[in-house]
């Protein structure tokens, strides 16, 4: 990772995953957790959702809409626990980006980490756009975050990015590591102010 | 914008440099790490060759997926995955000479649990952990965020996170509560009146006499489920209380460098003409003890008041998870949940697994049996909240009552370890979270309540207003003893 890498804009086709307040238990549920290393995360993205009883595939729309690369979510989407593991999963997955309503936080954060976009719009819009997908599987949808805008068939829709996020994205610095290690310096005067640290010296 | 708040003045001092995203470079003085977010998180440090920056900061143990049966603790564990987990934050934490809390040292159990009571927990600090819970620490004036994976490695790697500053809302909790009325009860009204997404963009500064007149565990217990009314952080200004609950403890310096360091104390609390981005009040006088009826923690009545019905609620998307949680619980609108049948009672976790927590349940148990339809148990937070209980003379009342008493760790909070709901059953927990599958069966179903709650719904086999247990708790507990020892 050289941390120069620019995201100006992902695409692909699109999975719509319906519901609010969708929370990472339901994204990755934690007995998958147990696992050192990210590399399975994908195996067990929506793992309950997406099986019946008898653990077969459903028709849950991760199993219809295999090999997708933009999510569309609703409301609140990624809440309750912090686990990266949850955007790992969907990253491992295929996601590139997501389009929705709104995310928790700390969701939005370790989508950041990871160099995925994502932009929010209003429910109307977001309820089209996964309306969309289901009768065009096939469709190409374009996330641009250099201009905000997404774009679908022959519409293209204003959306939404937290700031940071598409600074970091576009500017290639979402490598938060590299940026901060730069400033050694300054994070030792800073801890120079702190009384209950010791300094290093 | 906030303005002389403890948030700002915490924020100011642990600010490194605005970073070329716009966002703040923020030193963090805690870092606290458990085996299931950081072994991924050293990977990547392993793998760019950077060595751990602030180690004496630097504090791990392990507990999501620690075994609580006494007899399943022997290394190596039965279960290879935990035990490859376990193995690697060992090695991760010696390689790197951080202090690491294991199963020998008397000191293991829940991180949230375990920093305040040895008292690395301090007002000021900037702490952070792989787990979202850390605005638990707020409790003692700090400010605790919850961070990811990559940000754990970000922490590793530099002693700090990239972090937007958020708004400030000041929440005052007035009135007085009741007998059998607690801190969960405060946090879960919070909740009811704010909802599950009401703190987004937000940090929670509590405050008022209901906060005020809390204990140290009380006021951890608030601050922990911050996260569930979807701020990022909460917190509670350090005074007295908190103060006399540091002295003494491992941590924490002692003589004339306790009072160096709590001059630094009282320098960062919020100053009197504090500005914030909103204020708003929430009534506990006289609350009734709540319970959650669905499937978020915001889903949540008081136990006087009966099941909502979908068009009660405003929003759609309320509407809609109402209607969601109705199913899941199997329940109907205008229903109460007293009497709701409940088959496993759970006590424990971040929240409410301190030994006050043991204590106000043990009042209940003590001359009660658990209900023989009924698995119930009971999970210190941490091996020091389980050797002070056991001091006092709890564990005798929870074994004697029918309860298991377990060993440290979070156990059917999140069920990685074997402690796990079994198909539909319902679960009357201590706990923070009542998302589906949360308990480990994707049909399960969870009802939070405090731990006096968890203990009465335990005897009772459903949920039970636990007041009725201590109106005559005299009587119970005079001729429970010699029964109690079958
Ligand atoms: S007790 Fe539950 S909420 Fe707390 S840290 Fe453990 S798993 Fe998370």
């Amino acid at each position: 990772m050289s941390g120069e890498n620019h995201i100006t804009e992902v695409g692909g086709t699109g999975v719509p995953i319906p519901g609010d307040d969708i929370d990472t238990d339901q994204i990755l549920p934690a007995r998958f957790m147990k696992e050192v290393t990210f590399d399975n995360m994908a195996d067990y993205l929506f793992y309950d959702a997406r099986r019946d009883d008898d653990g077969e595939f459903n028709d849950h729309p991760l199993n219809r809409f295999e090999g997708a690369s933009i999510a569309v979510i609703n409301s609140n989407f990624g809440c309750g626990s912090s686990r990266e593991h949850a955007p790992q999963a969907m990253m491992r997955w295929g996601v590139d980006g997501i389009v929705g309503e709104s995310y928790a936080e700390i969701f939005r954060d370790n989508c950041k980490s990871l160099g995925i976009p994502a932009v929010t719009t209003d429910h109307e819009t977001v309820v089209e756009l996964q309306e969309w997908i289901e009768a065009n599987p096939d469709g190409e949808i374009d996330i641009d975050v250099e201009n905000e805008e997404v774009t679908y068939g022959e519409t293209t829709i204003d959306v939404d990015i937290d700031h940071a996020m598409k600074e970091a994205l576009v500017e290639g610095i979402w490598d938060t590591t590299s940026l901060m290690y730069s400033n050694k310096s300054k994070v030792e005067a800073t801890v120079d102010g702190l009384p209950y640290v010791e300094g290093d010296d | 914008m906030s303005n002389g708040t403890l948030y700002d003045k915490v924020w100011d001092k642990h600010k490194v440099t605005e970073l070329p995203n716009g966002q703040d470079q923020l030193f963090i003085g805690l870092h606290l790490v458990h085996e299931v977010t950081s072994p991924q998180a050293f990977g990547m440090l392993r793998e760019r060759d950077l060595d751990v920056a602030y180690p004496d900061q630097t504090f791990a143990t392990t507990d999501h997926i620690a075994p609580t049966e006494e007899k399943k603790r022997q290394r190596p564990l039965k279960d290879d995955q935990a035990e490859e987990m376990l193995t690697a934050l060992e090695t991760n934490t010696s390689d790197n000479g951080i202090t690491f809390f294991g199963f020998e040292s008397g000191k293991q159990g829940i991180t949230h649990v375990v920093a305040p009571e040895l008292g690395l927990s301090q007002p000021g600090m900037t702490v952070a952990c792989g787990d979202s819970h850390t605005a638990t620490h707020g409790a003692f004036g700090s400010i605790g965020v919850g961070i990811g994976t990559s940000q754990i490695r970000d922490v590793l790697a530099t002693g700090c996170i990239a972090a937007d500053k958020q708004k400030v809302r000041r929440i005052n909790v007035e009135g007085e509560l009741g007998e059998g009325v607690y801190a969960k009860d405060i946090i879960l009204k919070i909740i009811q009146d704010l909802g599950v997404d009401g703190g987004v963009g937000h940090v929670y500064e509590y405050g008022g006499e209901a906060i005020e007149a809390l204990d140290m565990e009380g006021r951890l217990a608030v601050c922990n489920m911050s996260i569930e009314g979807g701020a990022r952080a909460g917190y509670i200004n350090p005074d007295e209380t908190t103060y006399d609950y540091l002295k003494g403890r491992e941590y924490v310096p002692e003589g004339d460098e306790f009072e160096e360091r709590k001059e630094y104390w009282e320098s960062i609390k919020s100053d009197e003409d504090a500005e914030y981005d909103d204020v708003v009040t929430v009534d506990a006088d006289g609350i009734d003890p709540l319970v959650t009826w669905g499937i978020n923690p915001g889903q949540v009545i008081e136990i006087s008041d009966t099941v909502p019905e979908p068009d009660d609620f405003e929003a759609r998307t309320d509407r809609e998870a109402a209607e969601q949680a109705l199913e899941h619980m199997d329940i109907e609108p205008g229903q109460s949940m007293l009497g709701y049948d409940v088959d496993v009672a759970f006590l424990g976790t971040c929240t409410n697994g301190r030994v006050s927590d043991f204590e106000e349940a043990a009042k209940i148990l003590e001359g009660n049996q658990v209900d023989e339809d009924v698995r119930a148990l009971a999970v210190p937070g941490s091996e020091s909240v389980r050797a002070e209980c056991e001091a006092r003379g709890l564990d005798e009342v929870f074994i004697n009552a029918g309860f298991q008493w377990r060993r440290a760790g979070c156990s059917m909070c999140l069920a990685m370890n074997d402690d796990a709901l079994e198909g539909d059953e319902v679960c009357a927990s201590s706990s923070n979270r009542n998302f589906i599958g949360r308990q480990g069966s994707k049909d399960g179903r969870t009802v939070l309540m405090s731990p006096a709650m968890v203990a009465a719904a335990a005897v009772e086999g459903e949920v039970t207003d636990a007041r009725e247990y201590l109106d005559d708790e005299p009587a119970g507990s005079a001729s429970g003893v010699g029964e109690a020892a079958d």
